[in-house]
């Protein structure tokens, strides 16, 4: 048992858990924030992907130990407020970025995570970019023709925002 | 025409901010258990001893159970009783569940599984389509269609060809891998939810493995992470095992496969191997076309003949067959019972006779398009099924596609400058392929739907149906159908879960029919409510005036109330504001073992463009460009609609390019992970992507003249395939018909690339 802290979603979080627990599971079992899912189980498809200090990262291989003192974010705690969307969500709701939305979450933390470096590095995000980036995120329902369009339309709504 | 709008998905706030329940996120209460298999590692062979004191001994466990501790039924086949639960005495397949563990958590479930010694005498295992045929390993004698004289018109053909495909089937990799729970009730009643297509089938199943009638079991299914028919049969297993394991424990039970065990378990699309031999004329028009199938259905029958019958029904696709023969052989292997995937058999059928179609071209130095037109059905000709085609828009279709996408043009750019440079390293290629899919279940009597629809005195509406939502968009296009009956914005329209208590005896959600006949019965309860309200205020408000139900208001001549004070006002009058609906699809009538009658009450149509390109040195390929103009009829939601063609397209695409299913020789599956099985990524979907819907109508009465849309759009990745034959037709020695194999991988490519010149392997 390790006893670990973390800040998730804004709030402080801490619990005992056994040294093996992965930080998806932590997070879906223990706080019971189910919007991040489970995949594949081994860091393949980007259904559990989650901010850590602002970081994308699957949970799935990530122990909840390892994620001890670090601001974490699921898709839960991405709007500023409960009854807001982020840009990327309602970027995603619009231009039909989902079918059966398993891999919805995971898509918008990735989709966040890459628009932001992209906009601190001051590069611009390309529909190639996007293409290249998103080679850990697996969808099998939409062809992704409008998860891309999501994407460009959330980044353009999260430079003005 | 559209009735209707391009609405989001009606759970898109949900699946945004992670608010969707799947059956894994649904809380349990806390004394729930979580359970695994433990899994056979032989393709065949007896079971000689089992050792499970590791198993039961290990962190967490609270049972083990196998075959001799169930209480009723070991079985968990949608069809003929042959798929036991646990393995009973014999194991069939690498992958099959033994024994069953019941522990505190996933985790230690699955670590427990692991540790069992179970000895296995092995026995001879038949793993592959040539093994089968030697063996005579098969689950029913040969079915034929025959139409007019194809051994005689064979003959007199000015051109024969003949030659054979093999076609690889296809892992799910539906995101949400499968999930059950099972909540025990008072009297031994049982509460399942599962991700299944079919939860009509998962309370049978859950009923007879408890030895209860069908009353006692109520199951549930709101949404699926992904079906693409994966979840048709296969979720029988992980409900009947929680709800035995309920019992036996008299505790919540709780079942999610991790994906290995999910890819090892479950069935895929069925692989075949086609024959093929074709006589035409100069001008490529078919004469006599004669196809022998073999398709490898795995360990258990499942739903292999309606799958290996709807590749025969599709061997056809959108050409007329003057005269033809078409056997099919169903063999039976040590291997995964494969099962249904999106097409259902029909795509693999439609493969084979483009391949023909390809060849012929090939052979008589055309375009591979004239040759398509030469022989697209024209209505009136009749199928190898004795069809009567009616609704035939192919032509039209793939004329205007032709020229929206300037295929003509840049098929001849592409062979310019591949004969200029016949060293280049990268080759382009080029295809347009149709398809005409038949819709309805080929099990005429599957083909019904119930609904229930209550309007509570708010006016609020409550929605219920028999189909299931995987991603589809069924929910929103059936809630559409009743706002739009009732003139009702959606949001007053409540899309409740699927449940076997409120609607029963219902079909599974496959075939493409879920919007075709939930709809119909929808719209049905609908009309009914709508009746009842009409007669009343033609009595209450003594008027003979039509009653309308339009924009909230509910109008009959000078009397105008909103549709909320309408139902309050019904309601204080005792009127009944509660209905079910049902619908039957008209006219279908079909016999199988003849091979005769109308299985389909219409097809839906479509074709593709896609332009690919090839490094002949390392087989890596891309898709440049892809044009899609499909058939839906009159769109009952165009987003809804396109998303599906486009996510369909690509699917089908990654079914015949990346995705390959590899077994060991000793029937082991050895991509059971995608790290190994190459799901399209993002990179992998077409530069340029332009997809239309065709202007049409459906020619028979369907909701509002809409046409299916899940599976058809599927066989439009076909394009990709003939537009990689096309790409390295110009790289290997070039007289040679290219002769790919599905899925074409780098290496199969590559294999195209060096073929001798004499068309045999040089690797
Ligand atoms: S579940 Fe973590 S990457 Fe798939
Ligand atoms: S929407 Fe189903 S996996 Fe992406």
């Amino acid at each position: 048992m390790t006893k670990i802290t973390m800040t998730v979603n804004g709030k402080a979080a801490s619990a005992d858990v056994s040294d093996n627990t992965l930080l998806v599971e932590y997070i879906r079992e223990h706080l019971r924030l189910t919007g991040t899912h489970v995949g594949c189980d081994t860091s393949q498809c980007g259904a559990c992907v989650v901010h850590v200090n602002g970081q994308a990262m699957k949970s799935c291989t990530m122990l909840a130990a390892a994620a001890e003192g670090a601001e974490v974010t699921t898709v839960e705690g991405l709007a500023a407020s409960k009854d807001d969307l982020h840009p990327m969500q309602l970027a995603f709701k619009e231009n039909h970025g989902l079918q059966c939305g398993f891999c919805t979450p995971g898509m918008i933390m990735t989709a966040t995570d890459m628009v932001k470096r992209y906009q601190e590095a001051g590069k611009e995000l390309t529909e190639d970019a996007i293409r290249h980036e998103l080679e850990g995120n697996i969808c099998r329902c939409t062809g992704y023709h409008n998860i891309v369009k999501s994407i460009q339309d959330g980044a353009s709504k999260m430079t003005t925002a | 025409m559209n009735h209707m709008k391009p609405t989001p998905h009606d759970a898109a706030p949900l699946h945004v901010t992670g608010a969707a329940r799947y059956i894994d996120d649904i809380p349990m209460p806390k004394n729930a258990l979580s359970l695994a298999f433990g899994l056979s590692d032989v393709a065949h062979g007896k079971i000689t001893a089992m050792d499970l004191d590791a198993v039961r001994s290990a962190d967490g466990v609270v049972a083990v159970i196998t075959a001799d501790d169930l209480p009723a039924s070991n079985d968990v086949s949608p069809s003929v009783h042959d798929e036991p639960m646990l393995a009973n005495g014999t194991v069939h397949y690498i992958g099959q569940p033994i024994f069953l563990v019941i522990a505190d958590t996933h985790l230690n479930a699955r670590k427990a599984a692991r540790m069992g010694k179970v000895e296995i005498q092995p026995l001879p295992a038949i793993l592959t389509i040539d093994q089968a045929i030697a063996a005579d390993s098969k689950f029913e004698d040969p079915i034929r269609f025959l139409k007019g004289e194809p051994d005689s018109a064979m003959k007199s053909a000015p051109h024969q060809i003949s030659g054979s495909i093999e076609i690889g089937g296809q892992e799910h990799f539906y995101l949400e891998g499968q999930a059950a729970s099972a909540l025990p009730q008072e009297n031994g009643d049982m509460l399942v939810h599962s991700s299944t297509q079919h939860p009509t089938e998962v309370q049978h199943k859950v009923a007879e493995s408890l030895g209860l009638p069908f009353n006692a079991v109520r199951v549930e299914t709101r949404r699926m992470g992904g079906g693409f028919g994966g979840k048709e049969s296969q979720a029988n297993a992980l409900a009947c095992a929680c709800a035995v394991a309920a019992r036996i424990t008299n505790r919540p039970c709780k079942m999610r496969y991790d994906r290995d065990d999910d890819m090892m378990i479950t069935g895929k699309r069925h692989d075949f191997r086609i024959n093929y031999q074709v006589g035409f004329d100069d001008d490529g028009t078919l004469q006599s076309v004669m196809m022998e199938h073999f398709v490898r259905c795995g360990w258990a029958q499942d739903l292999s003949l309606p799958v290996a019958d709807r590749a025969m029904l599709h061997s056809d696709n959108a050409y007329h067959l003057p005269h033809a023969k078409i056997i099919s052989h169903r063999l039976k292997t040590n291997t995964q019972s494969a099962t249904a995937y999106r097409g259902f058999g029909g795509p693999q059928g439609v493969v084979a006779i483009e391949r023909v179609i390809d060849e012929v071209a090939h052979y008589l130095g055309r375009d591979p398009l004239e040759i398509r037109r030469a022989n697209f059905y024209e209505n009136g000709q009749t199928t190898p099924y004795h069809m009567t085609i009616e609704d035939s828009v192919i032509a039209p279709l793939v004329d205007q596609l032709a020229k929206a996408s300037d295929y003509a043009n840049r098929r001849l750019a592409i062979e310019s400058e591949n004969r200029a440079n016949p060293d280049a390293i990268l080759k382009r290629g080029i295809a347009l392929t149709p398809v005409k899919f038949g819709i309805s279940f080929t099990l005429t009597h599957l083909n019904q739907a119930g609904a229930l629809v209550h309007i509570y005195a708010d006016g609020s509406v409550h929605l219920n149906h028999g189909g299931t939502e995987m991603g589809q968009g069924l929910f929103t296009k059936v809630a559409q159908v009743a706002a739009h009956e009732f003139g009702l914005p959606l949001d007053m329209i409540k899309i409740t879960a699927s449940d076997t208590a409120k609607v029963p005896n219902t079909s599974a959600t496959a075939a493409s029919s879920g919007s075709d006949l939930n709809g119909m019965a929808v719209r049905d309860a609908c009309h009914t409510l709508k009746g009842r309200i009409a007669a009343f205020f033609a009595i209450h408000f003594e008027t003979d005036a039509a009653v309308e139900f339009v924009d909230g208001m509910v109008r009959a001549g000078s009397h105008e109330m909103t549709f909320a004070d309408a139902a309050s006002l019904a309601y204080q009058n005792r009127i009944s504001l509660s209905a079910t609906g049902f619908y039957a699809t008209p006219k279908i009538k079909w016999d199988r073992m003849a091979g005769r009658g109308r299985p389909f009450f219409y097809f839906a149509y479509g074709a593709a463009v896609t332009e690919v390109v090839v490094d002949t040195l390392t087989g890596e390929n891309r898709i440049l460009r892809t044009d899609i103009l499909h058939d839906v009829g009159a769109s009952l939601n165009p987003a809804i609609d396109i998303g599906q063609i486009e996510g369909g397209y690509v699917q089908g695409a990654g079914w015949l390019t990346t995705e390959e299913l590899v077994w060991d020789d000793k029937g082991n599956l050895r991509t059971h992970a995608p790290s190994t099985y190459k799901i399209p990524a993002c990179s992998d979907r077409p530069r340029v992507f332009n997809v239309e819907l065709f202007d049409n109508e459906n020619a028979e009465d369907t909701i509002y003249r809409s046409k299916a849309v899940g599976e058809p759009p599927f066989m439009l990745g076909i394009s990709a395939f003939h537009a990689l034959s096309h790409a390295v037709g110009y790289a290997g020695a070039s007289d040679i018909y290219p002769n790919l194999n599905a899925p074409a991988t780098p290496e199969e490519l590559l294999r195209a690339v060096y073929r001798n010149a004499d068309g045999t392997d040089a690797f």
